[in-house]
C-alpha cells in the first residue's frame, strides 16, 4: 500500500508529516512512500532528499490524494480536502473530531477510515505516538524561548565587571507536558522558575525539574488526575478564589508568565486576570499557550503579540510546533510511524485496522462508514489512582517511637547479659576447671571475632569467606595430633583429615591473594 | 619443641589470625593481611608438627603434599564466578575434617577422663561431629546447587519441619544413650542423621537466598573447628574456630538484613506468604536497543551501573568493564550500586567486578549510593531484579515488603538488560520494568553491552 503525505494547506503551517527519516522506516514496514512536492521545504526538508530515501515526489495535491492508500497529515483536512477521501482510504491526521462534527460526517460519507492522532488515549502503550504530547512538549520549550525573545534581561543571574544582575523569575501555570517543557528549558536557561498546578501529585515532577512548586493553602480533598485520565479536572469556584489569590500575590515579583492551563473539552479558564497583568513590572512577558482555545490571560489575543499600556508584552501565538517545523515534524511524524506500526503488525505494508485494539480504536473516529467517536473508555487506566498516604507522624511521635525502640533495645541487652551470666555460672558450677579455661577462651575469642568482622568492608566479603575457609583449615592439627596413634582407622581417618584441610589452607589463602591482588583503585 | 614454647606458637597463630581478619578493613590494608593470616597457619602448622606427640611420618608427608598441591591448583584454575562453589567446597572439608576428628576421639580416647570431665568430653565428641556432619552435607548440596549440578529450586517436602524436629530430638536420644555407654554405634547413626539433617536443610532453600546459606556454613565450619578444640582441648583450635564462626554469623546477620528477613525464616525456607493482593502494575514493558542505549549514554552525565547475578551468569563482567572505561575516558562518572545480597555469596559482585579491573573506588555499597538515584542521568541494571523492586517500598502486601532496595527508578532513566519477560527468583512481578522512566534491553547481558561498545568509540 502507498502512504502519501500533502503539503500542509493551513495559512502559516511548516510542519509535515512524514520525513525522509520516517520514510525509511515505514518503507520498512512494507509501504511504499509518495510526497507532494514542496511539502518538507517549510520544515527544511527538500524533495531532493525525499528522492534519496525512496520517497515517490508527486507534483501535485489532487495525484496525491488519488494516488495514496494512506493519507498522513499534520492539520485536519479542510472542506477541498476531505472531499478528496475516497472509500476504503485512511486518513491519519490531527482532527479533534469533538469540534469538528461536520468534518466527520463529511469523511463518513466518503466511507474513509479517519485516524485521529489527538485522541490517542493517554496510556503508556501509546506514549511512542502520543502526538499531542510531542507537540505540547515542543510548545512548552518554545513558549521560553519567544518569552525570553521579547523580554530585555538575562534569565540567569549574573555578576559582570559592569555590576549585578539579577535572575529573571518565572511561573508557569499548568505541570502538563508544555508546562513541565517550559519549567526544563527555564531552569536550564538559569532562571528562577515556579510552577503552579491544580494536581498536587505533580509537586514532586516540578521538583524534579528543578522548579520550586507554588503550594496552595487549601483544604479540600483534591480529586487526583487519575480520575480523568491524567488531565486536569475542573476546579470549584472556593479553589479558583485561592487560586487567583495566589496569582495575584505573585505577579508584581514575576518577569514572565506562561500559562499552560487548559481542561479538556472546554474553553481554557482564565487565570491570568487583567488585574495581574497591571501588576506587573514594566518590560514583563506574558505567554499564553492556551491562545487557541480562548486563552488563560484575560488581555489575550490568539495569534497575535500586544503590548499593554504598562508595558507587559502578551504573546499568544498559537502555531507555536510549526515554529520549529524541522524538530515538530520529525517528532509527529515518528508518532504517525509508530501508529502506522501498530496499524501494520505483519509488518507486510498492509493496513490491518484492528478495532479491539485500545490504542487504535480510541484513536479511530470513523471506520467503515459509520462514526466510532467518542470511543468506549480504554480498558488499561491512564494512570494508576492515587494511593492513600500513611498520615504522617509528628517529629514528636518519632522522638517518642526512637526512644521506646532504643530502651526496649537497652532493656533486651541487659536481659541477655542476665541471661548470659546465669548460664555461665550454670556451667561453671557443674564443669570441671580444664573445661572453664578453654571456655573462657572461646567467649572471649567470639568478641574479637564480633569485634574485628564488624569493621570488613562490605565488598570484601568473598575475600572474607575464603580467608575464613583458609584458617578454619586450622582443624588440622586435630587431625596432626592423632596421627600418630596406633589403630589403623584412627590413622587413616587422620589421614584423609590432614589431606582435605591442607586443601583448605593453600587452596583458601592463594584464592583469597588472588582476589584480593583484583581490587585496584582508579 | 616443648610444649610451652608450641602454646607460645599458638598464641602467635592466634594474634596473627586476628591481624589477617582485621585488615580486611580495606583494600590496601587487605594485600598486607593475608600475610598475616599465611604466616600464623605456618607457625601453627609447624608447631604441631615438630611439638610433643606427633611423629612425622611418611603418610603425613604424602598427605600435606597432595591436599597443599590439590588447593594450590584449585585456586589457580577456579573462575571468578565459580567462587560461591569453592567456598562450598571448602566449607564441606571442614565439615568432614571435624566428623573424622571426632569420631577418632570416640576410638582413641585420652586417658585419664572421668566424672564431669567424660561427661563434657562425651557431648563434646557428640556435638563436634553433629556440627560437622551438618557442614559436610549441607556444603555439599550448596555447591551443587550453586555450580548447578542440582536444581536450585527450594525442594519442599511435605511436613519437612517435623522431620527436622525428629531427626534433632533422635540425636538427643542417641546422646543421651552414647553418654550411658551404649556403644559407638549411637554415634554413627547419629552422624547418618546429621549428614541428613545438613542434606534435607540447604535443600529447602532456593537459589537467591544462597548468600545467608553459604554465610551460615561458614558459620558452623567455624563452630565445628571450636567444638574439635574443645574435644582435644586445644586453644588454637577453639580461638579460630571461634573468630571463623561469629564471621560467618555476622555475615549471616548482615545478609538477612539487607533481605528484610528473618535468619530462620530464611534457613527453615520458603517466603512467607503474601498478606494481601498485589497491587495491580499499570503499564508495560518498553523494548529499546542497542542504538537507543547508546545515545541516552552519550547524553548522560552521570551513570550507575546495577548489577546483579545475572551479569555472573552471562560473564558479562569483563564487556561491562569496557564499558565503564569507555564511559570514563568520554568524562563521564560512572559507579557501581552493590546490594548486599546481589550474587550468590557476599561481596560476590565485588570480586567479579575486580577481576574485570573496574576499580574499586567506583564500586559502592547500597547505602553509600541509594541516595544519589535521583540526580543520576542513566541507570542500567544488568542482570539483577528483586533487589531493585520498587515494590518492596510502594507495596505493603509485597512477600517483599521493607526489604531495602536500590532505588534505581528515582533515576531519569533506567535501562534493564534482562534475557524475557519473566519474573525474578521470587516469582514478584517487579512494578519498575513498567515505569515510565524504564526502557527494557532484552537480551544476553554480554550479547547486550557488547553490542554498546562499537557504538560508544
Amino acid at each position: 500500500m502507498k502512504i502519501g503525505a500533502p503539503k500542509e494547506i493551513f495559512e502559516g503551517e511548516a510542519r509535515v508529516a512524514m520525513t525522509p527519516e520516517s520514510a525509511a522506516q515505514l518503507q520498512k514496514l512494507g509501504y511504499d512512500c509518495a510526497i507532494q512536492s514542496g511539502a518538507g521545504a517549510g520544515a527544511g526538508f527538500s524533495d531532493k532528499s525525499y528522492k534519496d530515501a525512496g520517497v515517490e515526489v508527486i507534483k501535485s495535491a489532487t495525484a496525491l490524494w488519488k494516488a495514496a492508500d494512506v493519507v498522513i497529515k499534520v492539520r485536519p483536512p479542510n472542506d477541498t480536502e476531505a472531499k478528496r477521501l475516497i472509500k476504503g482510504q485512511t486518513l491519519i491526521s490531527f482532527f479533534y473530531p469533538g469540534q469538528n462534527e461536520a468534518l466527520m460526517e463529511l469523511a463518513k460519507s466518503k466511507g474513509a477510515n479517519v485516524i485521529a492522532m489527538d485522541m490517542v488515549p493517554r496510556i503508556s502503550r501509546a506514549q511512542k505516538m502520543d502526538a499531542l504530547s510531542s507537540m505540547a512538549n515542543i510548545a512548552g520549550y518554545r513558549a521560553v524561548i519567544e518569552a525570553g525573545n521579547n523580554f530585555g534581561r538575562f534569565f540567569t543571574g549574573q555578576v559582570t565587571a559592569a555590576g549585578k544582575v539579577p535572575p529573571a523569575k518565572v511561573l508557569v501555570v499548568g505541570a502538563g507536558v508544555a508546562g513541565l517543557a517550559a519549567v526544563g528549558t527555564s531552569t536550564s536557561l538559569g532562571a528562577i522558575t515556579y510552577a503552579f498546578d491544580v494536581r498536587p501529585e505533580v509537586a514532586e515532577q516540578i521538583e524534579s525539574m528543578g522548579a520550586e512548586f507554588v503550594f496552595l493553602d487549601f483544604d479540600e480533598e483534591q480529586q487526583d488526575g487519575a480520575s480523568t485520565g491524567g488531565y486536569a479536572p475542573v476546579s470549584s469556584p472556593e479553589f479558583r478564589d485561592a487560586q487567583l489569590a495566589k496569582f495575584r500575590e505573585l505577579a508584581p515579583e514575576m518577569d514572565i508568565v506562561i500559562t499552560t492551563a487548559l481542561i479538556p473539552g472546554r474553553d481554557a479558564p482564565k487565570l491570568w486576570l487583567k488585574d495581574m497583568v497591571a501588576a506587573m513590572k514594566p518590560g514583563s512577558v506574558v505567554v499564553d499557550l492556551a491562545a487557541e482555545r480562548g486563552g488563560n490571560c484575560e488581555l489575550t489575543v490568539p495569534d497575535e503579540k500586544i503590548v499593554t499600556k504598562n508595558g507587559v508584552t502578551i504573546v499568544g501565538y498559537t502555531d507555536f510546533p510549526s515554529r520549529m517545523a524541522a524538530q515538530a515534524s520529525t517528532l509527529y511524524s515518528n508518532n504517525v510511524r509508530h501508529m502506522l506500526s501498530d496499524l501494520t503488525p505483519d509488518k507486510d505494508g498492509k493496513v490491518n485496522h484492528d478495532m479491539d485494539d485500545d490504542v487504535i480504536r480510541g484513536a479511530t473516529a470513523t471506520y467503515k462508514g459509520k462514526i466510532t467517536f467518542p470511543p468506549p473508555p480504554p480498558k488499561v487506566a491512564a494512570i494508576a489512582v492515587q494511593k492513600q498516604k500513611a498520615p504522617e507522624k509528628s517529629p514528636q511521635e518519632i522522638a517518642a517511637t526512637e526512644a521506646a525502640a532504643l530502651k526496649s533495645a537497652g532493656q533486651r541487652q541487659v536481659g541477655l547479659l542476665v541471661f548470659g551470666g546465669l548460664l555461665m555460672a550454670l556451667i561453671g558450677a557443674y564443669a570441671p576447671a580444664s573445661f572453664m579455661q578453654h571456655f573462657i577462651v572461646f567467649v572471649l575469642s567470639c568478641f574479637i571475632g564480633f569485634q574485628v568482622i564488624w569493621g570488613v568492608s562490605h565488598a570484601l566479603h568473598t575475600p572474607l569467606m575464603a580467608i575464613t575457609n583458609a584458617i578454619s583449615g586450622i582443624i588440622i592439627i586435630g587431625a596432626l595430633l592423632q596421627i600418630g596413634s596406633g589403630s589403623a582407622i584412627v590413622v587413616v581417618l587422620a589421614g584423609i583429615s590432614v589431606l582435605i584441610a591442607s586443601i583448605n589452607i593453600v587452596g583458601g589463602f592463594l584464592v583469597t591473594r588472588r582476589m584480593l591482588q583484583m581490587f585496584q583503585k582508579s | 619443641m616443648s610444649f610451652g614454647l608450641q602454646t607460645a606458637a599458638y598464641i602467635a597463630a592466634s594474634v596473627l589470625f586476628i591481624l589477617a581478619l582485621g585488615g580486611l578493613s580495606n583494600q590496601e590494608s587487605a594485600k598486607r593481611a593475608i600475610w598475616f593470616g599465611i604466616v600464623g597457619m605456618a607457625i601453627a602448622v609447624v608447631a604441631t608438627i615438630f611439638g610433643p606427640g606427633v611423629s612425622l611420618g611418611f603418610f603425613l608427608i604424602v598427605a600435606l603434599l597432595i591436599g597443599a598441591g590439590a588447593g594450590a591448583v584449585i585456586a589457580k584454575r577456579v573462575e571468578m564466578t565459580g567462587m560461591p562453589q569453592l567456598v562450598a567446597a571448602l566449607h564441606s572439608f571442614v565439615g568432614l575434617a571435624a566428623v573424622f576428628i571426632g569420631i577418632n576421639s570416640d576410638i582413641n580416647p585420652p586417658a585419664g577422663l572421668h566424672g564431669a570431665e567424660q561427661v563434657i568430653h562425651e557431648i563434646e565428641i557428640f556435638l563436634g561431629v553433629f556440627i560437622g556432619a551438618i557442614t559436610f552435607t549441607g556444603s555439599i548440596i550448596a555447591y551443587g546447587k550453586l555450580a548447578g549440578k542440582l536444581d536450585g529450586k527450594a525442594l519442599i517436602l511435605p511436613g519437612r519441619h517435623l522431620w527436622n524436629v525428629l531427626m534433632v530430638v533422635a540425636s538427643l536420644v542417641l546422646l543421651i544413650m552414647y553418654m550411658n555407654h551404649a556403644g559407638s554405634w549411637t554415634l554413627y547413626l547419629m552422624t547418618l542423621i546429621a549428614f541428613v539433617v545438613g542434606a534435607h536443610l540447604v535443600m529447602a532453600i532456593g537459589g537467591a537466598d544462597m548468600p545467608v546459606v553459604v554465610s551460615m556454613l561458614n558459620s558452623y565450619s567455624g563452630w565445628a573447628a571450636a567444638a574439635t578444640g574443645f574435644l582435644l582441648g586445644n586453644d588454637l583450635l577453639i580461638v579460630t574456630g571461634a573468630l571463623v564462626g561469629s564471621s560467618g554469623a555476622i555475615l549471616s546477620y548482615i545478609m538477612c538484613k539487607a533481605m528484610n528477613r528473618q535468619f530462620l525464616s530464611v534457613i527453615l525456607g520458603g517466603f512467607g506468604g503474601p498478606s494481601g493482593p498485589a497491587m495491580e502494575i499499570a503499564g508495560e514493558q518498553i523494548a529499546i536497543n542497542a542504538e537507543g542505549v547508546a545515545a541516552a549514554l552519550d547524553d548522560a552525565d552521570s551513570v550507575i551501573i546495577v548489577p546483579g547475578y545475572g551479569m555472573a551468569v552471562a560473564q558479562a563482567q569483563q564487556s561491562v568493564s569496557e564499558l565503564t572505561k569507555r564511559l570514563r575516558d568520554k568524562g563521564k562518572s560512572v559507579r557501581f550500586a552493590i546490594h548486599p545480597v546481589a550474587g550468590r555469596l557476599p561481596g560476590h559482585m565485588n570480586v567479579l567486578l575486580a577481576e574485570a579491573r573496574v576499580p574499586y573506588d567506583i564500586v559502592l555499597e547500597m547505602d553509600e549510593i541509594n541516595e544519589d538515584f535521583p540526580s543520576t542521568d542513566v541507570v542500567i541494571v544488568i542482570g539483577s531484579n528483586d533487589i531493585v523492586n520498587p515494590a518492596a517500598q510502594e507495596d505493603p502486601n509485597s512477600p517483599i515488603a521493607g526489604m531495602p532496595v536500590l532505588e534505581v527508578w528515582k533515576a531519569k532513566q533506567v535501562f534493564v538488560s534482562k534475557r524475557g519477560q519473566g519474573t525474578g527468583y521470587s516469582g514478584i512481578e517487579n512494578p519498575l520494568f513498567y515505569k515510565e522512566n524504564t526502557r527494557m534491553f532484552y537480551g544476553d547481558a554480554k550479547v547486550s553491552v557488547d553490542s554498546l561498545l562499537p557504538l560508544l568509540s
